[in-house]
């Protein structure tokens, strides 16, 4: 193993966030407080309680799922995209490192970044609502989980993408939409069953369920679902990486 | 230090860039590869370096395989690209560092010291890589090569579109890194360049390494020499006895210029010496010159170089 390396790339790629660290810390803090005084105070005062959760504090987890989420693939893509863009990924190319140390020095600073991220939303919520966490350690390892995946998640669309719209298409097109409709603003329960089956296809929707259980203690499907379908999800990722780095497909000619 | 063997890249459009490349290089050795453009240099340069995957046939570095012994021949290895290749917003510092560390190095100050003072970078250790000039860009990869300390360095086209300046700093650089015993493979359209530092040279065209050789030994072996012949009384125009030699006279000067094989043997000078001297021609001067490897790249590849 070489740790040097990864090292290299970590701090390299922590630097990188730390020079950006005011843009970085702004965006979330402002679209948190946003999203609480459009949905926390001025709709939420007038919705019911759902699952016995007060509306304040149940778009909190999903609140933060939606930082947590746009943060890794963000981070994780323009990580790797950036350097095929000015071409220095030659360095990385002619390195004595492995595959799966390229990817724990890249993937591990996004995913490091988008946690701190969610920390801060977390942190900004509390300000606006009493929050209480029931499973903390599942809380913690949630989140842990999800920026590792999603970051996985963005580190492929960074190999693939081949110019920076196609960067912020699959974000844009896919992610978005996702979240949104993936219950972090509702309960899958209060839709329609049509609509109730179409979810359970949406990955996020085991994210945002299995977070607010460990906030709450309720959530839209049992916690094992949220915990395989997550493992399913991060396996598919690392076996894509897996199959990208072995066959060269879109790194090298 | 470097061996290969049968090396073959086709690409799925059917081009085929490299054909059965066979060549070895020792170590602590100067090898120039000289080539139009397209010729497959830095395609051959990329596949050892790991860039590019080869399509068939063996590289070994240090007696490492490139692909199953990954690692050891990487590590050995250090690369200029051709292209201008950084990360803006790094530091110079920052910049070579993070190389040293992709090769599992920690930090060592003194010599990047030594290394960024030897190319001038030292004063702009601490400027952003988007800040600096071409050229210091330029010393920049070269800083960053050096300073993972590899055995066997790669210069993609090292001078192409730099100053004279860097271009000497340059070639002095690459002389002490030759008493260091680091082996140097550079890819040039400088046919100048090759001539000056390189031990071998290996033309190569249409993926085809066509030939490699001592660099004296190409330049003697296809080289020609030429012969000019500074009359006291300048010829107007060739007299019959000297017909059938292989003589030109030149218009402006009126001296003679006689062309003739650098092998050595049999030149016909006694007797183009001879036929003057008994027809009265009193000769002033004599030069003789070699012809360049610039000359054999023209008389070998025509006019692609």
């Amino acid at each position: 193993m070489n740790y040097q390396a990864v090292k290299s790339i970590y701090v390299s790629e922590m630097m990188r966030a730390i020079r950006t660290i005011t843009q970085s810390l702004i965006s979330p803090v402002l679209s948190t407080s946003l999203y609480f005084v459009v949905f926390g105070t001025a709709i939420g005062s007038r919705m019911d309680a759902i699952d016995g959760v007060e509306y304040g504090l149940f778009i909190v987890p999903g609140l933060i799922m939606l930082s947590v989420l746009a943060q890794s693939i963000s981070n994780a893509s323009f990580g790797i995209y950036f350097p095929k863009f000015t071409g220095s990924i030659y360095e990385i190319h002619t390195a004595p490192i492995s595959a799966i140390e390229i990817l724990i020095g890249y993937v591990g600073a996004a995913a490091s970044k988008s946690m701190f991220i969610g920390i801060v939303t977390l942190i900004t919520a509390n300000l606006f609502v009493p929050l209480h966490i029931e499973h903390p350690i599942a809380m913690f390892s949630f989140l842990i989980l999800t920026c590792v995946g999603f970051s996985l998640f963005g580190f492929i669309i960074g190999l693939w993408a081949k110019n920076f719209e196609q960067l912020s298409l699959i974000p844009l097109l896919v992610i978005t939409p996702l979240v949104f409709l993936g219950g972090s603003f509702y309960s899958i329960s209060m839709l329609p069953p049509f609509w109730q089956n179409v979810s359970f296809f949406n990955p996020v929707v085991y994210l945002v369920s299995g977070f607010r259980w460990s906030f709450f203690g309720v959530g839209d499907m049992p916690i094992s679902t949220s915990l395989i379908a997550i493992a399913i999800f991060i396996g598919i990722c690392a076996a894509i990486i897996t199959w990208t780095f072995r066959t060269g497909y879109k790194i090298k000619e | 230090m470097l061996k290969i063997s049968n090396l073959t890249k086709s690409y799925d459009n059917g081009f085929t860039a490299l054909k059965n490349i066979d060549l070895e290089v020792k170590s602590g050795e100067i090898f120039a590869l000289l080539g139009p453009n397209g010729a497959g240099k830095t395609t051959l340069i990329s596949i050892i370096c790991g860039l590019v995957n080869p399509t068939s046939g063996s590289v070994k570095v240090g007696g490492f395989d490139i692909l199953s012994d990954y690692r050891k021949a990487r590590s050995l290895i250090g690369l200029v690209p051709q292209e201008i290749s950084l990360k803006p917003f790094l530091t110079v510092i920052n910049s070579v560092k993070f190389t040293r560390g992709l090769f599992g190095k920690k930090p060592d100050l003194k010599l990047m010291e030594d290394i960024l003072r030897k190319l001038s970078l030292w004063d702009k250790r601490d400027d952003r890589t988007m800040t600096l000039s071409g050229g210091m860009k330029r010393r920049l990869l070269i800083a960053k090569a050096l300073y993972h300390e590899p055995r066997i360095l790669f210069l993609d086209e090292p001078t192409a579109g730099v100053d004279v300046e860097l271009r000497k700093d340059m070639w002095n650089l690459v002389a002490q890194l030759k008493a260091d015993g680091v082996t140097i493979i550079l890819t040039t359209h400088y046919i100048e360049e090759a001539e000056a530092i390189a031990d071998r040279v290996g033309i190569i065209r249409d993926g085809e390494l066509l030939m490699v050789e001592d660099k004296a030994t190409l330049v003697e072996r296809l080289g020609k020499r030429q012969l000019t012949v500074q009359l006291i009384e300048p010829l107007t125009q060739m007299p019959d006895y000297l017909q059938g030699l292989d003589l030109v006279l030149d218009a402006a000067t009126g001296d003679l210029i006689y062309t003739y094989e650098a092998d050595g043997k049999r030149t016909g000078i006694a007797n183009l010496f001879s036929t003057l001297s008994e027809n009265g021609i009193i000769i002033g001067d004599v030069q003789s010159s070699q012809s360049s490897l610039e000359d054999i790249m023209i008389d070998m590849l025509g006019d692609n170089v």
